[in-house]
């Protein structure tokens, strides 16, 4: 991470500002008002489509290995994937993930 | 519950939002150990986490700034993960809308994916109740959930100054992040989003500035919407 304080603090800032603005939109601005059926279709989507391209390139090519394919993540990763998709529970996917991790990276060092 | 009033429904709300303490916790927790070990100090770490309250945002700003990403992409693609708390503000503000306006933005401030759903849920399940009592729900579910969120930060960042870089955890983000999207893979829809979302990650993995991450999100939005309308028009 190459930011200087300032960059650091203007980011933390912005992000705050513009969430805070987002959650207060319709509460605070727009009032009672009906949102058009399309727009809330594509709202509906916004973390679910954010998110799976944010994870890609971390299980695919991971800075950790200097961008090599690592059976070992790609694994955690299936099997993180498989636990949330499974229990329908956040913990319980994360659990699985690091202890395949964990477990794994002591066999295959 | 007839003679209801906002102290009851205060309470109500502490009562129902108690059990997921255990989920907001550990979240949490990872970000404290996490924006430790990317080299955050403890008052940016602890910005974020007050100022911003909104994890999967949290571990996007913080991905984006490991890449070096310029700050206009991380701001934006950050809140581009939070858009969808539009849609809780606008579903929130029939129930809401004629409290205080120092309520609202405090609510506003608060109203984080736990609370939202609990509240919502609450104001469908008793429409009845008077504005006040909403509020108060609420302030309710909040008291536990808040607090918890930021103290949950606090100790991770004890936590990551003693772990040891080797452990892996630069890919508890991953892991998160894929824990958080499992469980909201609910319908078809939902899933062709998803499934689009990562090959537009891999086809537009060559854009600088990591502006792969907006366009496969917004490629994945206008999927996952279509999909929806065509489900829809099928039925």
């Amino acid at each position: 991470m190459t930011y200087s304080v300032t960059d650091i603090w203007i980011i933390i800032l912005a992000l705050g500002a513009g969430t805070f603005l987002i959650r207060f939109s319709f509460l605070g601005i727009l009032g009672d008002r009906q949102l058009p059926p399309w727009l809330l279709r594509h709202l509906r989507y916004t973390a679910v489509g954010i998110l799976p391209a944010m994870v890609t390139p971390l299980i695919l090519w991971p800075q950790a290995t200097g961008g090599q394919l690592d059976p070992v993540r790609i694994i955690a990763a299936t099997l993180a994937l498989a636990m949330g998709l499974w229990t329908k529970n956040a913990i319980w996917a994360i659990v699985a993930g690091m202890a395949t991790l964990w477990g794994l990276g002591f066999i295959v060092p | 519950m007839t003679p209801s009033s906002p102290r009851t429904a205060y309470l109500r709300g502490i009562r129902t939002a108690l059990p997921f303490v255990i989920v907001v916790g550990p979240f949490g927790l990872l970000f404290g150990v996490v924006g430790t070990e990317a080299g955050l100090n403890i008052a940016q770490v602890m910005g974020f986490t007050v100022l911003v309250i909104a994890g999967a945002s949290q571990f996007t700003a913080l991905q984006l700034m490991a890449d070096n990403a310029p700050t206009f992409i991380v701001v934006a693609s950050a809140l581009a993960v939070n858009l969808r708390m539009a849609m809780y503000s606008a579903s929130l503000a029939p129930h809401l809308g004629a409290a205080p306006v120092w309520q609202r933005a405090l609510i506003a401030y608060m109203n984080v994916d736990q609370t939202y759903a609990l509240g919502h849920a609450d104001y469908e399940a008793n429409p009845r109740q008077s504005t006040a009592e909403k509020v108060a729900f609420f302030f309710g579910t909040s008291t536990p959930i808040i607090p918890v969120w930021i103290g949950a930060t606090a100790l991770g960042i004890v936590l990551g100054e003693a772990i040891p870089p080797a452990l892996g955890l630069d890919f508890a983000v991953p892991i998160t992040f894929i824990a958080l999207i499992a469980p909201a893979l609910r319908t078809i829809a939902h899933v062709a989003a998803a499934l689009t979302s990562v090959v537009m990650a891999i086809t537009l993995a060559f854009l600088p500035w990591n502006l792969w991450l907006l366009a496969a999100g917004l490629a994945a939005m206008m999927v996952g919407a279509e999909v929806e309308r065509r489900m829809e028009a099928r039925r």
